[in-house]
């Protein structure tokens, strides 16, 4: 009988540091918060494995926002930005090949959807997604505009800080994540009920892009570098398994 | 003093808000880009197995369905073997990805899967889980992504020595996590985030 492929069980969440479901400030999630206690059970195979995500599927302008929905000879408009960094897990090792999938506001905060109410205008020029494959050292990068903050129905006045939305398929589906980067300096960061759901400051710092300007592009673009961890693969030999097998 | 544990932490989750779709599921949303939104097709090709059809939706404490929802399912194929880069134990069914995505219906939020019933997969200890399908759920007001499980009602051999289903202790719960049988291939699973039948979700 087969015990299956060593994959390893992944680390267990720290959901001390991951936000809570309940978090009332941020009023949607107070009916869209499971109130039973999670169920606690080992990772399998179910969550140790996941799909393969090949470079060949990813278009040349994948990773740039600026053209990507431009048409021929426009760009979109907006501080053009350049986001870089690399794709880790918590032991630190590098995670190659993680899907990264990214969406924005445009430089006016306004996203291109039928639902979106704001009143700023739409960019003909700009589609708001984006996505890219980690290379063998976890890093990516993509090219973009400058996303701008936008209000949002909450509070009477609550405005999102400039953000970008993540969503990362690493080497396991228990590693599944979504969220998004802030940039160095934004006001609007300490006043938004989103960001207040993160539990400290090191963990709103660790969503916060510092600007980079070892990467910018001289007379063309300013770079923000934004590190990602998923969950870290147990390594050991004395795992549990049935003796004998 | 000791040395410090140099381990990094996992990055914060933080809510999918209300456009998840315009970055996974674009083509849905009417950004044309990438020819095609990913994980549409989970079958690319005559698959080996039961082809089965999974439709649901989830609702929120008020019973309302959610429309900005994104479910992503992630199966092995009939046989138990999964279409990823760590399965050791054989080849893999070549026309199942075994991966699907769907951003639900843009009206009613009810999202379907045409897929295959699984196999069975052995724990890491070799004992045998009934066969199952893992599923993912992200929308605007969850602050981080809600694993659960897809079960069978029609496995009930299979499902009463499953370690998950026998271990839970409220075992009037259970049902959250079997897909009901509508017809031949036809089944039903839907999730409620909160409420007297609200669906088992997993630390996993
Ligand atoms: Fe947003």
């Amino acid at each position: 009988m087969s015990t299956g492929p060593k994959t390893g069980g992944f680390v267990p969440r720290d959901r001390g540091w991951q936000p809570d479901a309940l978090t009332p400030p941020y009023k949607t999630s107070v009916k869209r918060s499971p109130q039973a206690a999670l169920l606690s059970f080992p990772t399998t195979l179910s969550e140790e494995t996941s799909p393969v995500f090949g470079h060949g599927m990813l278009g040349e302008l994948d990773n740039d926002l600026i053209l990507n929905y431009a048409q021929p000879g426009q760009s979109a408009i907006g501080p053009r930005i350049i986001v870089h960094g690399r794709v880790l897990d918590e032991m630190g090792r590098p995670v190659p090949g993680a899907l990264l999938e990214f969406w924005q506001a445009n430089a006016g905060g306004r996203y291109r959807h039928k639902k979106e109410k704001y009143l700023a205008p739409l960019d003909p020029n700009f589609g708001g997604c984006g996505r890219a494959i980690t290379g063998e050292d976890g890093s990516y990068e993509f090219r973009t505009v400058m996303p701008g903050p936008y209000p949002w129905p909450n509070g009477m006045n609550d405005w999102r800080p400039a953000h970008i939305h993540f969503s990362v398929f690493g080497h396991g589906f228990a590693q599944r994540l979504i969220t998004q980067m802030y940039f160095e300096g934004d006001p609007l960061i300490p006043l938004c009920p989103i960001v207040g759901v993160l539990k400290s400051q090191e963990a709103i710092d660790q969503l916060t892009a510092p600007m980079d300007m070892n990467r910018t592009v001289p007379m063309d673009a300013r770079a923000y570098k934004f590190d990602i961890v998923l969950r870290g693969r147990r390594q050991t030999y004395f795992e549990n398994r049935v003796e004998g097998l | 003093m000791v040395q410090i544990l140099d381990y990094l932490r996992e990055s914060p989750s933080q809510t999918a808000g209300p456009y998840v779709h315009i970055g996974c599921t674009p083509n849905f949303t009417g950004i044309e880009v990438y020819g095609g939104d990913l994980g549409t097709a989970m079958k690319t090709g005559p698959v080996q197995g039961q082809e089965i059809v999974i439709k649901g939706t989830v609702f929120d404490g008020t019973g309302t369905p959610l429309r900005d929802a994104m479910i992503e399912i992630w199966q092995p194929d009939a046989a138990g073997l999964f279409a990823s880069a760590n399965e050791t134990r054989g080849t893999p069914d070549p026309n199942f990805t075994g991966w699907g995505r769907s951003p639900g219906d843009m009206e009613t939020g009810e999202f379907t899967f045409e897929t295959v019933k699984p196999g069975a997969v052995p724990m890491p200890d070799g004992r045998m889980q009934a066969p199952h399908i893992t599923a993912w759920i992200v929308a605007r007001g969850i602050n981080i992504g809600l694993h659960t499980r897809i079960y069978f009602e029609d496995e009930a051999e299979a499902n009463a020595k499953d370690p998950l289903l026998s271990g839970i202790e409220h075992q009037n719960r259970v049902p959250t996590l079997l897909a009901r049988k509508e017809g031949e291939g036809q089944y039903r699973f839907d999730i409620h985030l909160q409420g007297p039948n609200e669906t088992i979700f997993l630390d996993i």
